[in-house]
Parts: structure tokens; C-alpha cells; sequence
């Protein structure tokens, strides 16, 4: 592996551990439903503060399952990981492609530099 | 850090509205000028998005015993500076308000202004600040993104606690409890947020170097430098 590829990897490897260290020490454990979204507690503070406010809007569309919720969620990552690959893919692809271009160019140079001097001679 | 439907005052809605239109709009245009003058620029802002979609659909556990997911802007307002970006943010959040329920129509323009545009201008003042006291480019984009991830949560808890004051302690005991559900759970995220930025901009450096440089995050004078030395030199 090299060094490039080495931080890489770490980089990976620390983010995965913020995540899972929470889970693994059960930091949600104090809690009545642990590791809920912040944004639902921000909803449940807001009816503490003022229990009489009614949200006067709701959703056009809401998705009717946790299931669905989670599956469009899921739709939401994939699309933009897609969208990440295909540009590093293409990129990749580019460059070996201008690479083997460069190669085949020198080498054709290099066959006629070869010739050349033959050419002179007759 | 996404306000849900219906949960801010009218007055508040309208007012967050109005003060993250202008931003959009300027970003609309910006956006447009970008691809008309640079078309080989499409692909790395469709990529910026993307960084984006993904970190925002990403919600993670955090030491508070509750989850969040980051905001993905720090990367795109380093690229494309932030005012694209608040155009970016924009579309993820409607995606995520029109689909998935999660924000809301009428709570877009506070949740576009603390994510679409506090996040990516503070990121963007923090990685500019840093690389112009010499700060190396790793290190910097790193601050960007943490910056940005946190700020934006952090606006997020002044709006909601300036919809509703505590009725004791007022704002200031509002804020305090909207920040201890928001930022010091966002704290872990935003490093982690960061150190995804930091190997996303690795591999855009080894794969378009060009385009960066383009973009001015490695200067573009350094070629001219090489070739003029070489010149010297012969």
C-alpha cells in the first residue's frame, strides 16, 4: 500500500471509529429512545417551551413508513455517491487514457527517430 | 439542523425567506456565469452536489446519545466559493423537504440560510484566513469543513431560539438549550465531516490537479515558476 493510499485509509478508518465509539461505550443509553435525531429533540424542546404552539403547515408529502422514509434516505446517498463515482472514474479513466496516448505518441516518435538515419542512408 | 414544516412563526418563515432569497438568486447567477465561461466546470460542481447529497442523507450517532448528519458545503464553497454553494444547499434541502419530509417548504429559507449560506461564507472565511497565514492546504480545508458544518448548526439553534424564547430564562436559555441539542452533538460530526472533506480534496488532487488549480486552491503560477528557473537555467 502506498503512503497516499495509507491516509487514506485512516481518514476512512477515523471517521468510522467517531461514529461506532458512541454506539460501542452506549452513550444513548441515559436516554428514553437513544440515538433519536437531533432534529426531532429540537421539536420535542420547542412543544416544552411553548406546549401551545401548533405547527400551522405540514408537509405536502410524507413518506408513509419508516421503511420508505429510510428507503428514500437511502436513494438520497446513492445518488450522490453514484454521481462521485462516475467524476472519479471518469478522471481515472482520462488519465490512463491521455497516459497511453502519450506512450504510443513517444514511441511512434521513436520508431521514426529510428528509421530516420536509415532513410538518409539510401 | 433542519427546522421542520410548519415549526417557525409566519413572521419568521417569511423573514428567513426574504433574507436567503437575495443569496440564491446571486448564487443562480454566479452558477450560470460559471458554466457559460468554464463548461469543463460541470462535472466538479455536479460532484460538489453530490458531496453534499451524500453527507446530508448520512446521519450519524454522537456522544450526546442522539444522531445528526453533516452538511457536505465545506467542499463546494472551497471550490466554487459560496455563493454556487448556496445554490447547491438549495436543491439538497428540497430534495429533502419535497420527498423525505425532513425541513420543511415553509421552514426552506431558515434552513437554506444556515446551511446553504452561514456554513459555506464561514468555511470559506476560515480556509481563506488559514491559507493566507501559510496554513497547509490539508489542514485548512480540514478547519473549512468543520467550520461549516458547525456554524450551521449552531445558526440553526439562534433560529429556533429566537421563534421561542424561553419564558423564564428568555433567548439566552432558549439558545443555551437548543445548543446543547445541536452543537454539542454536531461537535464529532463536524470532525468527522472534516476529515471526509480532506480525503475527498486528496483525491481531487491527485485526479484534477488542473481544475483545482483553475480554481485557485494550489496556485497557479507555480508551472510558470518551474518554467521560468528552467529557462534561467538553460
Amino acid at each position: 500500500m502506498s503512503r497516499n493510499t495509507k491516509i487514506n485509509a485512516l481518514l476512512l478508518l477515523a471517521v468510522a471509529a467517531l461514529a461506532i465509539v458512541p454506539l460501542a461505550l452506549g452513550l444513548g443509553d441515559h436516554k428514553k429512545e437513544p440515538f433519536t435525531g437531533s432534529d426531532s429533540e429540537a421539536e420535542t424542546a420547542i412543544t416544552e417551551l411553548k406546549p401551545d404552539y401548533e405547527p400551522w403547515f405540514s408537509p405536502l408529502y410524507e413518506p408513509p413508513s419508516g421503511e420508505i422514509e429510510s428507503a428514500l434516505f437511502a436513494l438520497q446517498a446513492a445518488l450522490g455517491a453514484g454521481v462521485l463515482a462516475y467524476y472519479f472514474g471518469l478522471r481515472r479513466g482520462r488519465r490512463q487514457g491521455e497516459q497511453r496516448a502519450q506512450e504510443r505518441q513517444e514511441a511512434e516518435g521513436a520508431s521514426v527517430a529510428a528509421r530516420e538515419p536509415d532513410d538518409e542512408s539510401v | 439542523m433542519h427546522i421542520a414544516e410548519g415549526f417557525l412563526p409566519p413572521a419568521h418563515a417569511i423573514a428567513w425567506g426574504v433574507a436567503s432569497a437575495p443569496f440564491v438568486v446571486h448564487g443562480v447567477r454566479s452558477l450560470t456565469r460559471e458554466v457559460k465561461e468554464h463548461p469543463e466546470s460541470t462535472l466538479l460542481l455536479g460532484a460538489s452536489g453530490a458531496f453534499t447529497f451524500v453527507l446530508s442523507a448520512l446521519k450519524l450517532p454522537s456522544v450526546t446519545g442522539s444522531c445528526s448528519h453533516p452538511t457536505g458545503t465545506g467542499l463546494g464553497a472551497i471550490l466554487f466559493r459560496p455563493p454556487i454553494m448556496a445554490v447547491l444547499g438549495t436543491i439538497t434541502l428540497l430534495f429533502q423537504a419535497l420527498l423525505l419530509a425532513h425541513g420543511g417548504l415553509t421552514t426552506l429559507g431558515a434552513n437554506v440560510f444556515s446551511m446553504a449560506i452561514v456554513g459555506p461564507w464561514a468555511g470559506y472565511a476560515v480556509y481563506r484566513l488559514l491559507r493566507r497565514t501559510g496554513v497547509p492546504l490539508m489542514v485548512a480545508v480540514f478547519f473549512a469543513a468543520f467550520v461549516a458544518d458547525l456554524s450551521t448548526y449552531c445558526v440553526t439553534s439562534v433560529q429556533l431560539a429566537l421563534a421561542f424564547p424561553d419564558p423564564s430564562s428568555g433567548f439566552l436559555g432558549a439558545l443555551g438549550k437548543f445548543g446543547s441539542i445541536f452543537a454539542v452533538t454536531q461537535i464529532p460530526l463536524a470532525v468527522s465531516e472534516g476529515f471526509l472533506t480532506v480525503l475527498v480534496m486528496r483525491l481531487l488532487a491527485q485526479s484534477s490537479k488542473g481544475e483545482l488549480t483553475r480554481l485557485g486552491v494550489f496556485p497557479a503560477d507555480e508551472r510558470k515558476r518551474t518554467e521560468t528557473t528552467e529557462a534561467v537555467a538553460r
